[in-house]
């Protein structure tokens, strides 16, 4: 392998990587808050995709405008998803929450089917993003240095949220302890919906970024990439938001860099996440930064 | 009390009568659309009281399901197609010799389905059983997808992508309701023995039940080995009853759809998961009518493919929020329950 | 006194989780047939001792010696299976199952059928079956439950969830038993029913018993050689008369200022 395509993978791998963390970073904080996989969130994450595609060719908006509008419908349907299905769950034992996301899920992916029709679908990309520029004889998308720049600023602005604001000290307290949090007069549902809305917010602006990195979309097109960005989110430690975003850039470059390195392995990329992820459960069932919690008996 | 054990024996003897004379009616009298719904219910029940062993009585949050029927799927098949069709299939890659030769009867091959799940299940178990809760979950998933990969790129196995065809359509109703109500008995009788109680006591609390001295990882190994057995058997059913398998087939919706089946009967109930799967499965074939075009009050709809999933999923988010014990929650149906019911209406 | 057989001995058990160090040389030796009792106040590392005991923990340190086995740091089962039975500060039943269920699930680690032999009709496994649920049944009459036998465990009040408990600590066929705070929330009349219990369980099983109790009235009026653990270290022991007059177990639990005004 010469130096400039290690370079290509190596960006490659990078825009992967940060894609995953920022679906990851989603599962990560509903985890946090309600200890629940919101196995749902892939499907948010198509949805933004699918928002950015109506904003451009259905109503014409100009392209910065359709991603605002596209982040702020995908995050409204995290929100409503919350409300209706796992907020009369809340007392309930965690399983039924959870079949309920899963239940969700596939509600979001056939409905997906039925409203935007099954047929994959072209993104239309603005041309300084995909025109491929040349540095000493590389060959590099723009859009493979935009997205890991977008990502890392949008981690950024949420980690400021998260520990430097009001709300955010209200998300880590109920992270902590939900009921004794409420009773320091925190409006838990507030704040719960708060925190799908942001994680929903990231992953509209992972779908959107997916959508123009991957420009066909597809109603089931959020599967695949939520069960990775969980399974990212569960290596770096699930809970912890910076245990995401090392688990999402570490999914990216094993998967880029093993097919890269052993073609003849390509057709088994989508085990390999999966058996990392049974390698990393086994040897540190918390994940790679997540806290220890200790059983008392 | 010895009569009514008697009374229940007699009982249940004449149920099995009963479901035997309707077999023989269903047989001749109803068409193949009909009857291949009633095959349905029985192999999604053997499915379902599988996982229900698993999930319902050991708690043990599995999602793996698909890749155990698919393993039992492959196994099976791959054992009473006929040589002439493997050699038509395998276009892309010539068949691995030992699995071009083998070749069983059709019992010997569900069986040896669900004896080569239970392999994979036990093999899986050993490592994955020490993590407990959603990591469970997670990790079975995995392993399902795993299965999953693997089935598409083992060329000279499965045949990849494309799949089998042609699988010899041998798993009649006589097969499947023989395989439901096995499978129905046997784990019956595992979970009314102490030994079941032992499996709910690990599901209630594990830390107590460590304390009693049953060792609790062992179990939940078995459990979990059992209910891939069976899971297994349900894969090799539905392989032949379909006649056509390939990887796609067992997505996680696979599993997601024996879940809704364990659920809406009742998780911890076998006589739940048997008419969860009856109402599953007669609710997803009686919503096909909402893909056809429909007359409402001088209105035409037109009928909407796809949207009979969508009602489905709906349909069952709503039974986790509005019900979520399910029909019989961990009740079970008995003959006892039923005569006490009577008796009580009749003092009334 | 001297001559009864030693059946449990922890020479310089110690726990420590990170930098804090819940038990400090935890020493004792417990003689066969006698009822005796650990004390201390709330986080003193009472619990803490019964879970090396019992197998939850790991000690850090130190031995556990049952009879002249040495089960320090088996797991859990294996434990209870050499003949320790506890039951828990918080109750821990199994809510799900009838009373009777509760009490054959403690039976269970004593049966031979394996788990395949109900589905295949094994006849010994009916046999076995049977006896279970006769000895356990037998176990609820010990205790009085026996009437609610076929109830739902999380039906029953708080005190008869207590007496399942130990039913179903006894349904193991321990030698030695812990019990961990069993007259928590009880009013004086079943307290004293409690400690009548507690003797006559002795007597009916030939048991050891360890309890942890708060109740002093039941502590004193049951034990028969008493330990007083402190922030994890034992500061005295002996028989009830001396503890009570111990001037360090006094100050332990009402303060220094207290002993010094006395």
């Amino acid at each position: 392998m010469t130096l400039t395509m290690f370079i290509q993978h190596f960006f490659n791998a990078l825009t992967l990587g940060s894609l995953y963390a920022l679906i990851a970073i989603g599962y990560t904080m509903v985890y946090g808050i309600l200890r629940l996989i919101n196995f749902a969130h892939g499907d948010v994450f198509m949805l933004g995709a699918y928002f950015i595609f109506y904003t451009g060719t259905i109503f014409h908006l100009p392209w910065i405008v359709g991603v605002i509008l596209a982040i702020i419908l995908t995050s409204f349907c995290g929100v409503i998803v919350e409300r209706a299905a796992y907020r009369p769950l809340r007392d309930a034992p965690r399983i039924s929450a959870l079949i309920s996301s899963i239940g969700v899920s596939f509600f979001i992916e056939n409905l997906a089917i039925v409203v935007f029709t099954g047929i994959p679908k072209p993104v239309v990309r603005p041309d300084w993003l995909v025109k491929i520029i040349q540095i000493r004889g590389v060959r590099i998308l723009p859009l493979a240095i935009a997205v890991p720049i977008m990502c890392f600023v949008l981690v950024a602005g949420l980690l400021f949220i998260v520990y430097k604001t009001k709300p955010g000290l209200a998300m880590r307290a109920i992270s902590k302890d939900i009921e004794t949090t409420r009773l320091m007069g925190v409006s838990v549902n507030k704040i719960i919906s708060l925190t799908f809305g942001l994680g929903s917010a990231l992953a509209a602006a992972g779908g959107i970024m997916w959508a123009l990195r991957y420009p066909q979309i597809q109603p089931l097109m959020g599967l695949i990439p939520g069960l990775k960005a969980f399974i990212a989110a569960v290596l770096g430690g699930i809970g912890s938001i910076q245990g995401a975003v090392v688990g999402g850039l570490l999914l990216g470059f094993i998967e880029i860099m093993i097919v890269a390195f052993f073609p003849g392995l390509s057709g088994y990329k989508d085990a390999f996440a999966f058996i990392l992820l049974i390698v990393i459960l086994l040897i540190k069932p918390t994940g790679l930064m997540g806290e220890k919690i200790e059983e008392k008996v | 009390m010895m009569a009514s054990k008697l009374r229940n024996q007699i009982l249940t003897l004449l149920a099995i009568a009963a479901l035997g004379v309707f077999l023989w009616w269903a047989n001749t009298n109803l068409d193949g659309y009909k009857i291949q719904i009633l095959n349905l219910i029985a192999i999604n029940a053997i499915l379902a009281v599988s996982l229900n062993l698993i999930y319902g009585f050991t708690g043990m949050f599995s999602l793996g399901h698909a890749g155990f029927m698919c393993v039992g799927a492959y196994v099976s098949s791959l054992l009473i197609l006929p040589q002439l069709q493997k050699d038509a299939i395998f276009i892309l890659e010539p068949m691995a010799r030992p699995i071009y030769a083998a070749h069983a009867p059709f019992i010997v091959a569900v069986l040896l389905g669900g004896l080569v799940a239970s392999l994979f299940g036990l093999f899986i178990a050993l490592p994955v059983l020490r993590l407990g809760g959603d990591y469970l979950g997670i990790a079975t998933l995995g392993f399902g997808e795993i299965i999953r990969v693997f089935a598409n790129n083992l060329v000279p196995i499965t045949n990849g992508a494309l799949g089998l065809k042609g699988i010899p359509a041998y798993a009649n109703l006589w097969w499947n309701y023989g395989f439901m109500v096995f499978t129905f008995y046997f784990i019956w009788r595992i979970v009314n023995s102490n030994f079941g109680n032992a499996l709910k006591a690990i599901r209630d609390d594990e830390v107590a039940a460590r304390a009693m001295g049953i060792n609790t990882y062992k179990y939940r190994v078995i459990s979990f080995t059992v209910g891939a057995f069976f899971a297994g058997i349900g894969g090799a059913l539905l392989a032949s009853l379909l006649t056509t398998i390939d990887p796609k087939m067992f997505l996680f919706v696979m599993t997601f759809q024996v879940l809704m089946i364990v659920v809406t009967g009742g998780l911890g109930s076998i006589t739940g998961s048997i008419l969860g799967s009856f109402i599953i499965v007669a609710l997803l074939e009686w919503l096909r009518f909402v893909e056809n075009p429909m007359n409402i009050l001088g209105f035409e709809i037109p009928g909407v493919p796809g949207m009979r999933m969508v009602i489905f999923s709906l349909s069952l988010v709503l039974i986790i929020i509005f019900r979520r014990e399910g029909v019989m929650g961990m009740r079970e149906f008995t003959w006892d329950g039923l005569f006490s019911r009577f008796s009580k209406r009749g003092e009334a | 006194m001297a001559d009864r057989r030693i059946i449990l001995k922890t020479p310089g058990l110690t726990m420590r989780f990170g930098g804090l160090t819940a038990v400090d040389n935890f020493d004792i030796e417990v003689q066969e047939d006698r009822i005796v009792g650990l004390i201390g106040p709330n986080g003193a590392g009472k619990t803490t001792c019964f879970n090396m005991i019992t197998g939850y923990y790991n000690p850090t340190e130190g031995q556990i010696i049952f009879y002249d086995d040495d089960i320090t740091g088996i797991p859990t089962h294996k434990v209870c299976q050499k003949g320790i039975a506890r039951t828990f500060q918080n109750i821990r039943l199994f809510y799900n199952e009838t009373v009777l269920q509760n009490v054959m699930i403690g039976a269970h680690l004593r049966q031979k059928s394996k788990w395949w032999h109900a589905p295949f009709h094994i006849p010994s496994c009916a046999r076995e079956e049977k006896e279970v649920r006769d000895r356990s049944m037998f176990l609820l009459e010990t205790v009085g439950l026996a009437n609610l036998a076929n109830e739902q465990a999380n039906s029953l009040p708080y005190g008869e969830q207590r007496r399942l408990e130990i039913a179903r600590a006894l349904a193991t066929q321990p030698r030695f038993l812990l019990l961990d705070e069993p007259a928590a929330g009880m009013n004086p009349q079943e307290s004293w029913e409690l400690m009548h219990f507690i003797q006559k369980t002795r007597e009916d099983f030939n048991l050891t018993i360890l309890l942890i109790e708060h109740d002093m009235k039941v502590v004193m009026g049951v034990c028969e050689h008493i330990w007083v653990l402190d922030y994890g270290k034992l500061i005295a022991e002996g028989a009830p008369e001396e503890i009570q007059a111990n001037s360090k177990v006094i100050e332990a639990y009402l303060g220094e200022e207290y002993v010094q005004n006395a």
